[in-house]
């Protein structure tokens, strides 16, 4: 595989939320304004590449038996690095994440990547796979964000997009509509993308 | 904060659910929400390991982090606690209860990577509980989990074998029977606020 083919599907074509259905906790919790979803995406996207190229770099000299205990002390190592840069840099936008940051090692993408690609290929082929993953799943958290904040906040960004007619939909901002759009957004996918038909 | 462990119980399982309202543990709740009976011991499991798990959490984080001044290390030192307890229990339930081994045996290394366990154990030292607050938020988690998982897999087994949308059909149709579920639960805030 050549490394734009990668990238290509690790960020679409096998994408970890709408195709793997992983990580969809930290997608579906951090989704109320997209500035929580950039944030968080950029660090997953952080933490996949550098656990990946890492992982990689000591496959042949990690045993089996322990490689996981391993692949999440790393995962958790970087984990640290973003949360202790977060609290220092943006402590607002730490503050709102709350327990979401930390939870990005329990993310099953990370380790999905870990277990899947970066055990086994080489380390920059690694890093290249958690670029394309990241991309993928910061792609869904924005698109689900900018509908939540639009229509809940009439923002996007927090610029304020409409005025003050609009009348804020309140279900946006709650918890169900997290879990309605991203199903729209793996049915509208699976018909347009993958052409799924009924068995 | 100062909620009686008894409200924080309650509201645990309906106002502020693990699940519907914080999306914690999706992954295995999706996956192994086909059967009832499997659901069951899943959610069993996960009562019996956050509840232990979070109790040692909390010794561990103030009596152990904070004197030593080491709390940036949570994350790892917490998922290291998880993941020894789940083992333990594995080789003790083994040991001594063959039968429950046999039920819940195959669910409890699934536990180790469900995020409710290490989210409990996070928003517990976020909210600052204390010990009962704690052994009450993190039983009453495991419950709603617990509920939550029960209700998906009970609707799963009905609309089985119904006409759904080929490209909804899997974790799609599960999302939004989830999305009606949480609907639902939304009616019960307002009862008590624990955030």
């Amino acid at each position: 595989m050549t490394k734009k083919d990668i990238f290509i599907t690790s960020a679409f074509r096998e994408n970890s939320v709408w195709r793997q259905i992983l990580g969809i906790c930290s997608s579906l919790a951090v989704t109320n304004l997209m500035m929580n979803s950039l944030i968080m995406g950029l660090g997953v996207i952080f933490t996949l590449i550098f656990s990946n190229l890492t992982i990689s770099a000591i496959r042949n000299y990690t045993p089996r038996s322990v490689r996981m205990m391993v692949q999440v002390l790393i995962i958790g190592a970087y984990v640290i690095i973003v949360d202790i840069f977060l609290r220092a840099q943006l402590p607002d936008i730490s503050k709102q994440l709350g327990p979401y940051v930390g939870l990005i090692i329990t993310n099953c993408i990370i380790m999905g990547r870990a277990e899947a690609f970066a055990a086994k290929n080489a380390p920059l082929d690694s890093m290249i796979d958690g670029i394309g993953a990241g991309i993928g799943y910061t792609m869904v958290l924005l698109t689900i964000s900018s509908i939540r904040e639009l229509f809940g906040f009439g923002s996007l960004f927090g610029f304020q997009i409409l005025g003050n007619w609009w009348l804020k939909w309140s279900i946006m901002v709650m918890a169900p509509s997290a879990f309605f759009l991203l199903a729209i957004m793996i049915w509208i996918i699976n018909n347009k993308y993958y052409k799924v038909k009924a068995s | 904060m100062n909620i009686s462990p008894f409200i924080l119980f309650w509201a645990a399982i309906f106002t502020s659910n693990i699940l519907l309202t914080n999306f914690l543990g999706m992954c295995s709740y999706l996956s192994v929400s086909k059967e009832m009976e499997s659901a069951f011991g899943l959610g069993v499991a996960v009562i019996f390991v956050l509840t232990i798990t979070c109790a040692l959490n909390w010794l561990v984080y103030y009596y152990l982090l904070v004197p030593l001044h080491i709390v940036y290390l949570q994350y790892i030192i917490f998922i290291i606690v998880i993941a020894a307890t789940v083992q333990l229990l594995e080789l003790i339930i083994e040991r001594f209860s063959p039968a429950l081994y046999y039920t819940l045996g195959i669910f409890l290394p699934l536990i180790t990577v469900n995020c409710a366990i290490f989210g409990v154990a996070l928003f517990m030292i976020i909210r600052n509980y204390d010990f009962l607050q704690t052994l009450a938020y993190a039983s009453g988690s495991g419950i709603g989990w617990l509920l939550a998982i029960l209700m998906l897999a009970g609707i799963r087994s009905r609309i089985k074998d119904k006409l759904i949308p080929a490209g909804l059909q899997g974790a799609g149709i599960s999302l939004i029977v989830t999305g009606i579920m949480a609907l639902a639960f939304v009616g019960f805030s307002g009862i008590v606020n624990v955030q």
